[in-house]
């Protein structure tokens, strides 16, 4: 077996096997639940942008696929969702199920488009499918609301049961409840062979290739499961904020993903759920600047991180803890 | 004259004069991306950067039109040649996520400077008044404004033609971006050489930031905002080809002109049409050669 086979295949072992640390983050949600009954609909954002997050992990991160329009999925999933409920569907789980959908068919149709293509062309042309749709939902004002997008998209009870209440306490738990079979899928993939083989992708496809792995289907279907994904965290936003536009289908919402997942650490999916949970919490506790200050911060770090500190919050955590070690 | 040819001739004019502001901002990206392989988002900043230095410059010193369009070439290679060395040189040849990432918090921190210097309003530029009239060229008239926008940017075009055909500079460009390797083997320093060309391409987009305020306004998200349309020329035309640049700018400012008249409910999303098509047809873009 080549060194690097045994390292990740080590790896693998050593990670499918739950820590206790891993408990910490759920702690947390369901601490915020129960401590910040008011601010449920920030702990709602960081919910979304965390699975969103984790979804763009499993495609960069893992099989290490540079992409610009992952937020096309997210967008699909919200437009979905919104279309849904404006058709006379209200049921959130229809909308669940058909966002899922609508985004899993996309990905998997550009992903056979796209992915035998690498670097520059590949960026461009997952950028165009995005730019494609936002102008779909610009134009399709009849179905979209274009400009302006889709009002007062209120889903019905989930399960006959559940209103979306005003205080969020239905949505907190809707998105926490996703939120964790998303993440229990993602963490599967990631310390099985399947993720293995994206690992060694990302690594060399070449070589990957050469030992047999199928590297294209591999790819797609990598891109479809986190396309479901990232659809998944888009019908939530869409129920949630009770609202779609064309946000959802832009390079900024592509661009803030990657920035998330960057600066959590990518590659590792507990970076996803940092990255997203420190930025959507600091944006919020920056609202009140001027905003430019804010993106100045944030994009100072971008540069910083890509020039010095790879691995992000957690990696600079590894460090910490390795040096704590050799110490003691 | 019918009504027909009458609106085929300012599409035209129309159309070559946003082409050539097209032209002017990527050509430099097109350089970055063949000859460096380097996946830079953030070239319109140097575009934005170059107006707003312009207009600002206007405002506070008074100065002309013309000077100001020298002020922001100046702008934009000032601050490419700042940045290269620091921020792009130690990425060539790197992840192109790395470079992703970087060029991403590069617009943020530029959206963030043209906020805090100038507000988040477009910058308005007051054209002389040589500049407000139109010629008439006797079969129609034609803006001043538009006039100036063609035969400049033909002239700068023909100069840059020049330099790369005829001069050894220009050899040596294209010999890096046929072949990277092979030319630093015979001797090019192609570090040294990017560094130039990467200089004077930010400057070319400061000056197209400048010239075409009026046409792309000068506001803090203009790097956001146009980075798909500069991205979608050079793609098109093949990252590194400049000619072909020139031609994919100018017939995609004629085809957008157009299609703004004529089909203003599917222009937007048709040239993203074009484009995947192309790409997926020819990834290598359409002046491009296989690799």
């Amino acid at each position: 077996m080549t060194p690097l086979a045994q390292r990740l295949r080590d790896e693998a072992a050593a990670g499918s096997r739950w820590r206790i640390i891993e408990v910490l983050p759920w702690l947390i949600f369901i601490a915020f639940y129960l401590f910040f009954e008011s601010r449920l609909a920030l702990g709602n954002a960081v919910l979304v942008m965390v699975l969103f997050t984790i979804s763009l992990d499993l495609v960069m991160g893992y099989a290490g696929v540079a992409t610009l329009g992952h937020a096309l999925f997210f967008g699909l999933g919200a437009y979905t969702a919104g279309v849904l409920v404006a058709s006379g569907l209200p049921d959130p789980a229809i909308g669940l199920l058909g966002g899922i959908a609508v985004a899993a068919l996309a990905a998997v149709l550009t992903g056979l488009l796209l992915l035998h293509l690498q670097g520059n062309t590949l960026l461009m042309l997952t950028l165009a499918f995005l730019m494609l749709a936002h102008e779909v939902a610009n134009k399709w004002t009849s179905v979209t609301g274009g400009d302006d997008g889709m009002h007062s998209v209120s889903p019905g009870p989930w399960f006959g049961v559940f209103e979306f209440d005003l205080q969020g306490h239905t949505r907190y738990w809707y998105a926490l409840v996703l939120l964790f079979v998303v993440f229990l899928i993602a963490r599967m993939i990631a310390h099985s062979q399947f993720g293995l083989a994206l690992k060694g992708i990302r690594e060399n496809p070449a070589r990957m290739h050469a030992i047999g792995v199928p590297v294209r289907r591999h790819l797609v279907m990598i891109y479809t499961i986190a396309g479901a994904m990232a659809g998944v965290a888009g019908v939530l936003s869409a129920h949630s904020n009770g609202f779609v536009g064309l946000e959802t289908l832009s390079i900024a919402l592509s661009a803030n993903c990657l920035v998330m997942l960057v600066l959590g650490g990518w590659g590792r999916l507990y970076g996803a759920v940092v990255g997203a949970t420190v930025y959507v919490v600091m944006q919020h506790l920056a609202s009140n600047w001027n905003p430019s200050h804010w993106m100045f911060i944030v994009g100072a770090s971008m540069i910083l991180v890509v020039r010095f500190g790879k691995g992000g919050l957690l990696g600079l955590l590894d460090r910490l803890v390795a040096r704590f070690r050799g110490q003691g | 004259m019918d009504a027909a040819t009458s609106f085929l001739g300012f599409v035209v004019i129309d159309g070559i004069a946003y082409g050539m502001i097209l032209f002017l901002i990527s050509v430099g990206l097109s350089v970055t991306m063949g000859l460096m392989r380097f996946a830079n988002l953030a070239h319109g900043a140097f575009a934005a950067a170059g107006g707003a230095a312009a207009i600002s410059s206007m405002q506070a010193f008074g100065i002309g039109f013309l000077p100001a369009l020298l002020v922001g070439f100046a702008a934009g290679a000032l601050i490419g040649l700042i940045l290269e060395p620091a921020l792009f040189a130690p990425l060539y040849g790197g992840d192109e996520l790395d470079q992703v990432l970087m060029t991403i918090g590069l617009i943020l921190v530029t959206i963030a400077t043209l906020n805090l210097l100038f507000g988040s309003a477009p910058l308005p530029v007051v054209m002389p008044d040589w500049m407000q009239g139109s010629i008439d060229l006797g079969f129609r008239n034609v803006p001043n404004y538009r006039a100036f926008l063609i035969v400049s940017g033909g002239l700068l075009m023909l100069a840059l033609w020049l330099t790369l055909d005829r001069t050894e500079v220009g050899a040596r460009i294209r010999a890096a971006v046929e072949n990277p390797s092979m030319a630093q083997a015979v001797g090019i320093n192609t570090r040294r050489l990017f560094a130039l060309t990467f200089t004077f391409g930010c400057g070319l987009a400061g000056l197209g930031g400048a010239m075409g305020a009026p046409l792309l306004p000068i506001d803090p998200i203009y790097p956001f905002r146009y980075l798909a349309t500069f991205l979608v020329v050079v793609s098109i035309a093949g990252f590194g080809n400049i000619k072909g640049t020139a031609w994919v700018a100018l017939m995609l400012g004629i085809l957008e002109t157009a299609g703004r008249y004529v089909v203003p409910e599917i222009s937007g999303f048709l040239i993203y049409v074009v484009m995947i098509v192309l790409l997926l047809w020819r990834p290598n873009g359409l002046f491009g050669r296989p690799a």
